[in-house]
């Protein structure tokens, strides 16, 4: 049973986290937690913006939030996102991993943990490697991993970088991420 | 050739079982040391441990503890593992533009200030406030008292050196904090380092102190403590935040990071919110 979908993603982020969010049907009961690379920059014009484009709920996620179906959490600009066993939401100003803060390995890791194979990983567009080791962990402890296709996606290194370290379970275009995520949670 | 051939599976169980190893460790640490790290937020501290499982080639959480209670000097790599200590200077530059706005002016009104700057780790954020006070006119009359458990980063804190590889961002922020001049007044440049002026730390003592199992050591007027509560759980929050209380006079003000908030805290009815967003409060005549 999936429990949770985390995604990932950088360059050209925007517009594939856009596409993936307005295809999610109204029936599918899950939280989704995003770390998208962004900078310095603040973010609450972006998510004002998608919660316009979804039926779910799109927020940044807050410390010691309490993480529930049917939302959205944004990773805060600047901070790096973890998920606790007690599944809430803790940020951290950790040095930056992969160049990165919020960073997706730190992320991934640390949602593989507490869900194990009760998780989906997205990884998607992006022009570093950061997110592969962390979709790595989530495979290793049987969560679900879809990669975007690289040959379409805006930005290909990161999708890529993942695909050499390991077969993830899908490879696909950002338009069909969606779908799938609907057939996974219904296993 | 199948790529995950080579992938070496985790049992789902295995991450309980780290967990249960997790706080061992931590209760090992806390009975030979005296440092407490079982309230923070365990995800952080896991992330730490496996970076240190992996760089000295330790296979497990278990084996990492013998070392950890045999071997000191691996302890003392370790506790700068498990420690905070990334900063900048003017972090949130927003945060220190309305401090300026807000809180200068009643800080003005007293004969002395005293300050205590909870978790300053290098110092980076104290250097921030000692200028923005001096800009102010307020340094000579103001102590600070900025304190952390790691006895490491607070040398350099005391030496006030960093590396000139942020000195951009440092200089921007400090812009943006609404700085009077430039930040380049308040150091000196050399061989890739830059050296803070010693006027700044004239009146700043750094000091030993770790927020867990230490008590109250002044009253002061401002309590400055800016991403440290997000590393610990709700329990050790309330007792942190107990522990400025007791330390700030009437109408002194706690200054938080800007996630954190007193918001679903104990604490929430004894402060009034001086500004909500760069979570700047002020404590109630009670």
């Amino acid at each position: 049973m999936t429990r949770l979908v985390v995604v990932g993603a950088s360059s050209g982020g925007i517009q594939a986290i856009r596409i993936l969010l307005a295809k999610l049907p109204v029936s599918l009961n899950i939280p989704v937690v995003i770390v998208l690379h962004i900078g310095n920059n603040k973010i609450s014009a972006l998510l004002s913006q998608l919660n316009n484009k979804t039926s779910f709920f799109v927020k940044e996620a807050e410390e010691k939030e309490t993480i529930s179906p049917k939302t959205v959490y944004f990773a805060p600009p600047n901070y790096h996102i973890q998920i606790e066993d007690n599944q809430t939401i803790s940020l951290s100003t950790d040095a930056k991993v992969n160049f990165s803060r919020p960073s997706i390995d730190v992320l991934f890791e640390t949602a593989a943990w507490v869900y194990k194979d009760e998780i989906i990983g997205v990884l998607l567009t992006g022009s570093n490697n950061d997110g592969s080791m962390g979709l790595l962990e989530i495979k290793k402890y049987g969560g679900k991993t879809i990669v975007e296709n690289p040959k379409t996606a805006f930005s290909k290194t990161m999708p890529y970088s993942a695909t050499t370290l390991f077969e993830p379970d899908y490879i696909v275009n950002i338009e069909d991420i969606a779908d799938i995520i609907v057939e996974l949670c219904k296993e | 050739m199948n790529k995950n051939e080579n992938i070496l599976a985790c049992n789902p169980e295995n991450s309980d079982t780290q967990n249960i190893e997790m706080d061992l460790l931590l209760q090992a640490v806390n009975l030979k040391y005296g440092y407490d790290f079982r309230n923070y937020n365990k995800a952080h501290l896991k992330r730490r441990v496996f970076q240190r499982l992996k760089l000295s080639g330790l296979n497990s959480i278990s084996e990492l503890q013998n070392k950890v209670l045999w071997d000191k000097e691996f302890y003392r790599i370790f506790l700068q593992d498990l420690s905070i200590n990334v900063t900048e200077m003017f972090r949130d530059p927003d945060f220190y533009l309305s401090f300026r706005k807000k809180v200068i002016s009643d800080l003005k009104t007293y004969a002395h200030i005293k300050v205590w700057h909870a978790g300053c780790s290098s110092g980076e954020e104290v250097y921030s406030l000692a200028i923005l006070l001096k800009e102010e006119n307020l340094l000579q009359r103001t102590q600070i008292y900025a304190t952390d458990i790691n006895k490491s980063v607070l040398e350099t804190a005391r030496q006030g050196i960093y590396s000139n590889k942020e000195i951009e961002l440092y200089s921007r922020n400090y812009l943006d904090s609404g700085g009077k001049g430039q930040l380049s007044d308040y150091y000196t440049s050399k061989y890739g380092l830059v050296l803070f002026d010693k006027s700044l730390s004239k009146n700043i003592v750094f000091a030993d102190h770790n927020l867990v199992t230490d008590g109250v050591f002044a009253e002061v007027n401002l309590v400055f403590c800016r991403n440290v509560l997000i590393y610990f759980d709700k329990f050790l929050q309330n007792k942190v935040l107990k522990l400025f209380s007791d330390s700030l006079s009437k109408r002194g003000f706690l200054c938080l990071g800007t996630k954190e908030s007193l918001k679903f805290t104990e604490f929430d009815d004894g402060y009034t919110i001086i500004d909500k967003k760069m979570k700047i409060y002020k404590k109630s005549q009670i």
